[in-house]
Order: structure tokens, then C-alpha cells, then sequence
């Protein structure tokens, strides 16, 4: 495949970016789109020139680390990791803009590549439960209703790859954070901070500066896992029982 | 501008402080408006039943709780409730707004598809703020001002109300702002119920989703019958 890449360069955090056209010959459409970018790179290390820094990791579509903004969609065309796109989802001679997440919250790196620690500081906030590990429970001990084992792991799926907030016009993590919330809720071991933590997760996301939720659903769209936007639903149910609880 | 993480944890957490305390008001003073705009629609479509019937139900609702409420009494607690969720909803609104416009970054998407989000959502912001301007002129045509663009009489409500819709540019103004009403209403029923948390399946979320389309339809259509009859001929004075 014969493809024209335009993509996001940036020199630093604080630098003036721009739009750079490049083109790329004999890729393979068995190739995902990260390898393709890697062909790009070693191109460009050849040519002398400094190589796109984008985010990746285990290129299996499970840490989400990867994290770019294809043709206008989060990800790209697929339900899907940029590393599990493959380049059969595009056409021979196609050309592809490749842009970076965008939001205040989630500043540019270099190129390609933003920070997205405003994630792990609302994990922080209270995405765990609190318990003392030693010998592993038995795994029978505390039984769990299979509806509420199946929510929870159908929503324990998000990766945190913050393309709920690339896609969302308002720049908000209510997708992420709905996830997180819905998962330790559906579960016992999440009930005793389930008012703290939604309270000071959702704190910490305003603080942040990522936007209110509109409800429009983008973001649900653009998530590779899937979840579904019934999860911010839920976020809101727990925040308002927080505030009746005090909190 | 390009946003710098704040490096900080939050200390002292409060959710009545939160974006999401906030879209609960705008979810409450929502559904007051939805639950006024059904009533009103309704009472609107006496227009059917004539000149005498419409005015009565006018005066009636005067005296609507009296004597237990003096004249008005019952007119004047609805429109404080209505004022203040009024402020409340813009209050939010223009928060929200601003908070959404400085969380998205300084620098534009190049590309940007919308996959997802409805007509109707799209015109939420711009469609509230057409809501607000139609409301003022709304109040001193019929309410506050009654002005009657014909020259005519003021104190009928029956005979202002068709002489407004017998001009074409005042119709075409209600038709407008009705189709407006319709759009944020689509979106705004299954959102407060979103927002309330009351969605919490995917059947939940379709039957949200589908009461808005029915209330949109219903509200918007059966303010839209009135100026409709007029101009058809079918209310006359």
C-alpha cells in the first residue's frame, strides 16, 4: 500500500506545532497501524531526520498506551487499539491525518505523545478498594450475584486510554470515571468507600480541568472496549447518593 | 493555551462543588420546565374551543385555588418557581459551557469526526440561548408588554392571540422557536434522566432516549397546532 500521512509535530510541551505531510510505500495491509509508523520512523532515522514520538507498549490492545487520533476518530475506524488496527481498514493511496489526544488536561509531550498522569491522580483518588492483603481469600468467600460479577468485569475492560476524552467535545473523563466507579461498586469488597470515592474521584477530575458531560455519547463511540455509556449514569446515581450521605 | 496537569491531589473533597452537581440542577430545573411546558401546551389548545372558552380558562386560571389563594395567587407561585429554575438552568449552563470550551484544549482537532451524538444535541447550547431571546419577546407579547403587533386590542387574550399569529413574520418566530424547543427537549428528557441516574441499562437508556422523541413531539407539536389553526383558518375570532 502506497499511503500519505499527515502528522502532528511538535518539538516540546511549550512548542509551536504543525501539520507535516509524509508518505510511505510497500506497506503491508497485514501491518497495524503503529508498525506502519514504525516503517515511517526508520524512513526518517535514515533520511537523517528525528523520528515521531508516539505512546505504545504491549501492542496488544490491553495497557492502553497507545493513543492517537486518526482521521478524526479515537483510534481510528475500528472498535479497536490503534496497535490492533490494522492498515486493511484503510485504502491503497489514502491519505491519513494523525493527530494527537487534544485537552487541556492531557498536555503534548512531543509530537504524538501527551500526558495523560491526570488519570492516575483520580485513580489515586480512590479507584482501588482498601484491603489487607496476605493469604489469598478463598475464592468463595465472598459471593458475588453473577449480574453484578458480569457488570463489573464488562466495565473493569477500560484500559484508560483517555480516548472518552480525545472524542468528547467537552473534554470530559465521565466515561473513564464511570468505568472505574461502576466497577468497585458492583462489587462488595467496593461498598465500604463507595461514597469517598466517587466524592474525591470526582473532585480530583474537576480539578484536573477535564469538562462536564453532555451526555451525547462520543466518547462511548470512540472507546475500544466498548463500555457502554450507562456507566455515567451510574457515576451520577453514586455522586448524588454521596451528597444525600454528607458528603 | 496549552493546559499544564496540575500535579496536585485534591484534599477536601465536596460534591455539591462538583460538574456533576451542577448538571443536576440544570436535570431538576429541566424537568420543572417539562412538567410547565406540557401544562401549558394543554392549555393552549382550548384555542380549539373558541373565543369564550379560551378566556375563561385564562380568568380561571386566576382563580385557580381561591379561596384558599388570593386572586393570581396560584399564577404568581409558578412564575417564582419558573424564574428561579430559570436562573438556576442558565446559571449552570453558561459553568458548564465555559468549563467544556477551556477542557478542550486551545488547539483545534485538524480532523474531528462526531460518530455518536444526535441533531439535536448539537444544538443544546445555541438552541437554549434562542429559547432565552424567544422567551423574553414571548413575555411582552402575551404577558408582561402585550404588545399587539396588528394595532389592536390588548386585553383579550383570545383576539391577541390570533391577530400575533395572523401576521406571517410572528408565526414564522413561534414556528422557529418551537422546532427549537422540540430539538432541546429530544436531548434534554433522556439527559436529566442520564444525569439523575436513572439509566442505568441499555433498556433503561432506550426508553429515556424514546420518552424524549415522544415529549419533543408532543410539546412541540401541539404548541406548533395554534399558530397552525390560524393560519389555516381554523381559529378565528
Amino acid at each position: 500500500m502506497k499511503l500519505t500521512l499527515k502528522i502532528w509535530r511538535q518539538a516540546g510541551p511549550q512548542a509551536e506545532g504543525g501539520i507535516r505531510t509524509y508518505d510511505v510505500d510497500e506497506i503491508s495491509e497485514d501491518m497495524s497501524f503503529l508498525e506502519m509508523l514504525d516503517v515511517l520512523n526508520e524512513q526518517l532515522i535514515n533520511d537523517d531526520e528525528e523520528p515521531i514520538v508516539f505512546d505504545h507498549d504491549c501492542r496488544e490492545g490491553i495497557c492502553g498506551s497507545c493513543d492517537l487520533m486518526i482521521n478524526g476518530e479515537a483510534h481510528g475506524p475500528e472498535v479497536t487499539t490503534t496497535c490492533q488496527l490494522h492498515m486493511r481498514s484503510f485504502r491503497d493511496g489514502e491519505t491519513i491525518t494523525v493527530e494527537p489526544w487534544r485537552a487541556a488536561a492531557f498536555p503534548i509531550i512531543k509530537d504524538l505523545m501527551v500526558d495523560r498522569s491526570a488519570f492516575d491522580r483520580i485513580i489515586a483518588r480512590g479507584g482501588f478498594v482498601s484491603v489487607n492483603t496476605g493469604a489469598a481469600p478463598d475464592a468463595h468467600a465472598t459471593p458475588v450475584p453473577k449480574e453484578n460479577a458480569d457488570r463489573a468485569f464488562d466495565v473493569a475492560t477500560c484500559i484508560g486510554c483517555g480516548a472518552c476524552v480525545a472524542a468528547c467535545p467537552n473534554g470530559s473523563a465521565s466515561l473513564f470515571l464511570g468505568a472505574k466507579i461502576t466497577h468497585l461498586g458492583e462489587l462488595p469488597q467496593g461498598q465500604a468507600e463507595r461514597d469517598t470515592r466517587v466524592a474525591s474521584m470526582v473532585a480530583q477530575h474537576d480539578h484536573e480541568g477535564f469538562g462536564g458531560c453532555t451526555n451525547i455519547g462520543e466518547c462511548t463511540s470512540a472507546c475500544p472496549k466498548g463500555i457502554p455509556l450507562d456507566v455515567i449514569s451510574q457515576l451520577n446515581k453514586d455522586l448524588r447518593t454521596a451528597i444525600r450521605h454528607g458528603h | 493555551m496549552v493546559g499544564v496537569a496540575t500535579a496536585t491531589l485534591v484534599k477536601n473533597s465536596r460534591s455539591t462543588r462538583s460538574t456533576i452537581a451542577l448538571k443536576l440542577l440544570m436535570a431538576v430545573t429541566g424537568l420543572v420546565f417539562i412538567g410547565y411546558v406540557l401544562a401549558h401546551m394543554y392549555g393552549n389548545l382550548k384555542a380549539f374551543a373558541g373565543h369564550d372558552s379560551f378566556n375563561e380558562y385564562a380568568e380561571h386560571l386566576r382563580t385557580l385555588g381561591e379561596p384558599l389563594l388570593p386572586y393570581s395567587g396560584l399564577l404568581w407561585v409558578i412564575r417564582v418557581v419558573l424564574l428561579v429554575s430559570l436562573a438556576l438552568h442558565v446559571y449552570a449552563a453558561v459553568t458548564l459551557w465555559r468549563r467544556a470550551q477551556t477542557a478542550r484544549g486551545g488547539t483545534k482537532y485538524v480532523v474531528k469526526k462526531n460518530k455518536h451524538s444526535s441533531f439535536s444535541s448539537h444544538l443544546m447550547r445555541w438552541g437554549g440561548v434562542t429559547l432565552l431571546l424567544f422567551i423574553v419577546w414571548h413575555l411582552l407579547n402575551f404577558t408582561v408588554g402585550k404588545v399587539n403587533v396588528t394595532g389592536g386590542a390588548t386585553n383579550d387574550p383570545f383576539n391577541l392571540m390570533v391577530d400575533s399569529f395572523s401576521v406571517w413574520w410572528l408565526t414564522l418566530i413561534y414556528l422557529v422557536a418551537m422546532f427549537m424547543l422540540g430539538t432541546h427537549l429530544h436531548h434534554g428528557v433522556w439527559s436529566a434522566g442520564q444525569t439523575l441516574g436513572f439509566t442505568n441499562s441499555a433498556r433503561q437508556r432506550l426508553v429515556w432516549k424514546r420518552a424524549g422523541l415522544v415529549v419533543a413531539v408532543v410539546v412541540a407539536g401541539g404548541f406548533s397546532l395554534v399558530p397552525l389553526g390560524v393560519l389555516t383558518g381554523v381559529i378565528s375570532k
